[in-house]
């Protein structure tokens, strides 16, 4: 006899089952011929001698029954039969397997056999379908990018890289005459045509007091001087003294617009830290001079 | 008499020559002082000429003249040493042997005859189609739209879970010349494939750090319907140069300058970062530079060569993380 009751009796109630998971509110079994997947005296197919299922591999049903008289014979105990892959001729095809068996497993037969194909054809529709490749993302991979993203920002200091873009495209003149900012340009070349022509008017110069020859009056020489002098040399002599006293003090500026010119131009060269220290501890007078050479240019534009 | 003024030459002599002028006077003092001697006539002569190495500018008899040397010798001791050129990652890159020189004639017959050319010879428009993978979550929608504002000539339709190969022939049909499909995860957007339309290459891109306008601070008023410029910068390698001419073939091509606007790609590091600014000119030599509009930072993935085909398409370059990520000083684009 098989003893279904006692192997409930253990496995369902006292004792240990394997296939049992228990949850909270329910118990299922994870036994794969059970029919509906619960822990229940009527679905445990261990502890039913007359039992069947319905399994599905590779898109085909199959009938699976276990009766009591092959139980001795665990390598021959369940019967499979390939049910049709028409539905309803498959549900035909349970009930004529299933004759004379307990209504609950020829009902759950039936059930588990629809929701089977309902799900086959859900597979089949899918896969029709654009299918969702879903990609594993790299933890370590993720946070490296996001390091290089910041850094690369920083990097990249954009607002600078824009605005000098924007600019360099006015000046190109991409923008032609819409903005009106023309004027320091013009100053700009303005001032560069003045720096050629004061470099060329200081070659000059050199050029000019290396060769005249001049009469310079020592050094108490006097313009109240000449006022004794004047009945005596007349016109000649005069103009010839004024002209030397010309000559004398436009050298004077002259050297003296060359020294600031130096000075500036150095200045500029940023050499003034070094000559500044060294001039400093000699004893120097310095005679300034109010030059116009700063072009009035400016406001002329203006 | 001879070794003492052997010995005073020698105290005037640099510290670098003790040693030699020791030995010297040891040897011959008479002859050292006659050398001395020469040595300083000849140095009264030559006044920038080389010195014997025996010599220091001590010795010069000549107070203007050894005035002068001082000032050199000083003036090369502040030059020297040079300033150093800090190391960034930008100097240290492995030079890319495709980076493009400006005047390659294979690069610019290349330009002439590729994909881009018909809009580079302005035969066509730009029309974008902007769409989104299935089901798009709210800020992937808005990210879209504002968009949309802001590329002219740039629609945005739902997907409804269309086939995208379905979708190209139709959108060719209806003469778009771009396809931009923005795909989400978790709400967000992620991805970004570009793809020029009448068989142009298909760009594979990773979208992260989106802001949206409302989240931007100090931001401007809504970007206006006028045609915004382009720029883009450190585009130098052959994938470069594709790149940047697909983003320029986005926008039309006469930018509308009174609207004031200029969208920017900049790639720095191969990342790729979208801005979109106003500007304005308060002289000549300054611009003040507003943010409208979303930003965003690209990565290239993949590009391909054909529409959008990911089975049996033909990449040109695919990223390879084993490979291309080794290195932290070489970049791709």
């Amino acid at each position: 006899m098989q003893h279904d009751d006692v192997i409930w009796d253990l496995i369902g109630n006292k004792s240990f089952c394997s296939y049992k998971v228990k949850t909270k509110t329910q118990q299922f079994c994870r036994n794969e011929y059970n029919i509906t997947g619960l822990c229940n005296r009527s679905s445990c197919p261990l502890a039913n001698s007359q039992y069947a299922t319905v399994r599905e591999e590779k898109g085909l049903c199959y009938l699976y029954m276990k009766v009591i008289e092959r139980a001795a014979f665990p390598a021959r105990m369940w019967e499979k039969v390939k049910l049709d892959r028409n539905y309803a001729k498959a549900l035909e095809q349970i009930d004529e397997n299933l004759i004379y068996w307990p209504r609950f497993i020829r009902h759950k037969c039936k059930q588990r056999l629809t929701k089977i194909t309902q799900y086959l054809i859900r597979i089949r529709k899918l896969t029709l379908k654009r299918q969702r490749k879903l990609v594993p993302l790299s933890r370590k991979v993720e946070r490296r990018e996001k390091r290089r993203e910041e850094k690369a920002l920083i990097a990249a200091q954009l607002e600078n890289a824009i605005e000098k873009e924007l600019l360099d495209r006015l000046k190109q003149g991409t923008y032609g005459d819409i903005y009106n900012f023309p004027i320091h340009a013009f100053d700009k070349a303005m001032e560069k045509q003045e720096e050629d022509t004061e470099s060329e008017e200081e070659e000059e110069e050199d050029e000019e007091e290396s060769g005249t020859r001049e009469f310079v009056a020592e050094d108490e020489f006097e313009e109240s001087d000449l006022s004794d002098f004047e009945d005596m040399n007349n016109l000649k002599g005069s103009s010839d003294e004024e002209e030397d006293d010309e000559e004398v003090s436009s050298e004077e500026e002259e050297t003296e617009e060359e020294l600031e010119e130096e000075k500036t131009k150095a200045k500029s060269k940023g050499k003034a830290p070094l000559k500044g220290p060294i001039r400093k501890k000699r004893a120097y007078v310095e005679i300034e001079y109010e030059q116009e050479t700063e072009p009035a240019q400016k406001s002329k534009a203006t | 008499m001879d070794v003492t003024t052997s010995e005073s030459v020698s105290k005037k002599k640099g510290k670098t020559k003790k040693l030699k002028q020791k030995i010297k006077t040891d040897e011959a003092p008479v002859q050292e002082m006659e050398q001395a001697e020469i040595e300083v006539t000849e140095n009264k002569s030559e006044s920038g000429a080389c010195f014997p190495p025996t010599f220091s500018v001590s010795e010069i008899k000549n107070k203007q003249r050894r005035h002068a040397m001082f000032l050199k010798l000083k003036e090369e001791k502040r030059k020297a040493p040079p300033k150093e050129v800090p190391k960034t990652i930008e100097n240290q890159r492995i030079y890319d042997e495709t980076t493009v020189n400006p005047e390659d004639e294979e690069v610019a017959f290349d330009e002439g005859t590729d994909e881009f050319s018909a809009y580079f010879n302005r035969l066509t428009n730009p029309k974008v189609l902007i769409t989104t993978s299935d089901r798009p979550r709210g800020r992937t929608v808005r990210f879209c739209e504002q968009l949309a504002t802001m590329i002219p000539h740039a629609h945005v339709y739902y997907r409804r879970g269309l086939a995208l190969k379905r979708v190209i022939p139709q959108c060719i049909s209806r003469g778009f010349t771009y396809l931009m499909v923005i795909n989400e995860d978790r709400k967000v957007p992620n991805g970004l494939v570009l793809c020029h339309l009448p068989d142009g290459p298909t760009a594979h891109f990773k979208v992260s750090s989106v802001r949206l306008r409302k989240e931007m601070k100090r931001r401007g008023k809504d970007p206006t319907e006028h045609v915004p410029e382009v720029i883009l910068n450190n585009f130098t390698t052959r994938l470069g140069h594709s790149i940047g001419r697909m983003f320029a073939a986005l926008f039309p091509h006469d930018p509308q300058f009174v609207g004031r606007q200029v969208a920017t790609f900049h790639n720095q590091r191969d990342f790729i970062f979208f801005r979109f600014h106003r500007y304005i000119f308060k002289n000549e030599k300054k611009v003040g530079i507003q943010e409208l509009g979303p930003r965003f930072t690209l990565k290239l993935r993949s590009l391909q060569k054909g529409t959008f085909d990911s089975k049996f398409g033909e990449y040109e370059w695919v990223h390879k993380r084993h490979e291309m990520d080794s290195s932290r000083r070489k970049f791709h684009l």
